[in-house]
């Protein structure tokens, strides 16, 4: 049996075309025929008359149907059919005499796009669906993949939903006398490709925690500068260490060097030591511890040439602003 | 104003094409220093700039910038495309230069969204 997973199977996929699938065609490549084919189907006989077929379209509301002799598929009849027999006033005659014989089936394992594939190059309206042994299981329709696609993105929505509460009631459910999220980045010296990524993620996880934009704003900036600061003015780059509690959030920036001679004129607005290459850059503007106490509610710099640096920071969350126990959530309740 | 009436304001390409154009644009901002950028600009503004490095996206991103004007026709390297389509920024560039968009925009009807220096 063919092991190989149907996903883009035998496909050369670049990178520029993994950029523009998009979530509803990674669906059609990963939900079954199975999940999403109509199980109840009406059959009809090759030798029952064509009245039958009015009355079955009629009453279930259907506007195809396969043909079956004993357990064996022999046709399928659509309404275009009915249509034929009701222009000629045949409803007397036998399905077999207007049914289709040339069908194409599809298997209850293959993939939605196998059927999209059909639905587009063939003029089929239904496809009837067989299973390992050759046995009728089902009907696909443009609805049923139309349906089943809509519901596999509303489930989808609806994960991302409960993984949003959960992080913001994170806190909630665990007791202790003091429960913290620490979160930890090694920065790395001169490293401007990544530069800004481990703020990105942080701004972005108290998002996820519920916390405001303006909190997550503030501290995404202070971070950041203090992210360049370790790319630029460091030894060997540092780490960033973030604690997220309920009340509070404490941010660390650490390096082993070369330390900063003088901490009252490095907080001076405009003095930096930045070299011409790194202004070039667009830093080095003398800006960043600046910027740093405007945004935090705490900042504390310590340094000595023999340990390296150590920047501590810290905002305090008042009531409507604290992060993962729900008061984000409950406000937009509240709004 | 939203992105879309910039871009047709600076005579603009977006380069970044899976951007919302239809996100609102509250005001511009205008430099090429990054910290000066993240002292002064507030929330939904236009960011203007002749830096075309990655870091302008994060500072974008940082700064809660709607959109990316980069001045004087610079095009950005593949990492600046990337990051910026990665975080959903619209990034545009523009033939003229700073001043000219300046004051192109703020002409339209676009404030300032740079805060003022307190001594």
């Amino acid at each position: 049996m063919d092991q190989e997973p149907s996903r883009f199977k035998g496909k050369i996929i670049t990178d520029q075309m993994a950029e523009d699938i998009t979530r509803v065609e990674e669906l059609a490549y990963d939900l079954r025929i199975s999940e999403v084919m109509t199980r109840d189907v009406a059959t009809l006989s090759p030798d029952q008359p064509m009245r039958d077929v009015l009355e079955v379209f009629r009453t279930v509301r259907i506007s195809g149907a396969p043909v079956t002799r004993g357990n064996e598929l022999v046709g399928i009849v659509s309404i275009e059919d009915l249509i034929q027999c009701l222009s000629k006033a045949d409803l007397d005659a036998p399905v077999k005499n207007y049914m289709t014989t040339q069908m194409i089936t599809i298997r209850d394992t293959d993939t939605v796009v196998e059927a999209l594939k059909i639905f587009v190059n063939l003029r089929f309206g239904r496809l009837p669906v067989m299973d390992e042994n050759g046995q009728l299981v089902g009907i696909l329709t443009k609805g049923d993949v139309t349906r089943g696609i809509l519901k596999a993105l509303q489930k989808d929505y609806q994960e991302e939903e409960v993984r949003r509460y959960r992080a913001r009631h994170l806190f909630e459910d665990i007791e202790s006398d003091r429960t913290s999220l620490i979160l930890r980045y090694n920065i790395r010296h001169l490293d401007f490709t990544h530069g800004g990524a481990a703020s990105s993620q942080i701004k972005r996880a108290l998002i996820r925690l519920g916390a405001s934009p303006k909190v997550a704003r503030r501290v995404g900036i202070a971070v950041y500068e203090a992210e360049m600061n370790l790319i630029i003015h460091t030894n060997h780059g540092g780490i960033i260490r973030v604690e997220i509690e309920p009340h509070q959030i404490s941010i660390d920036a650490y390096d082993d060097g070369p330390g900063i001679k003088d901490i009252e004129l490095a907080m001076k607005p405009g003095y930096s030591t930045a070299t011409e290459a790194i202004r070039e850059l667009g830093f080095g503007a003398g800006m960043g511890l600046v910027n740093i106490a405007r945004c935090m509610d705490f900042m504390k710099l310590e340094s000595s040439e023999e340990t390296g640096t150590h920047l501590k920071m810290k905002v305090f969350l008042k009531e409507e602003d604290k992060v993962g126990e729900g008061y984000a959530a409950t406000k937009e309740a509240a709004a | 104003m939203n992105v879309k009436d910039v871009i047709a304001i600076v005579n603009g390409k977006l380069l970044n094409p899976s951007a919302d154009l239809d996100r609102e644009i509250k005001g511009g901002c205008g430099a090429d220093l990054m910290s000066d950028v993240l002292a002064s600009i507030q929330p939904e503004a236009v960011l203007l700039t002749g830096l075309a490095n990655p870091q302008v996206v994060r500072t974008a991103q940082m700064a809660d910038v709607a959109a990316i004007v980069l001045v004087r026709g610079k095009q950005p390297p593949q990492e600046t495309r990337l990051l910026a389509e990665e975080e959903g920024i619209p990034l545009i560039t523009s033939p003229y230069g700073m001043f000219e968009l300046c004051g192109r925009l703020f002409q339209a009807g676009l404030k300032s969204l740079e805060s003022p220096v307190n001594e």
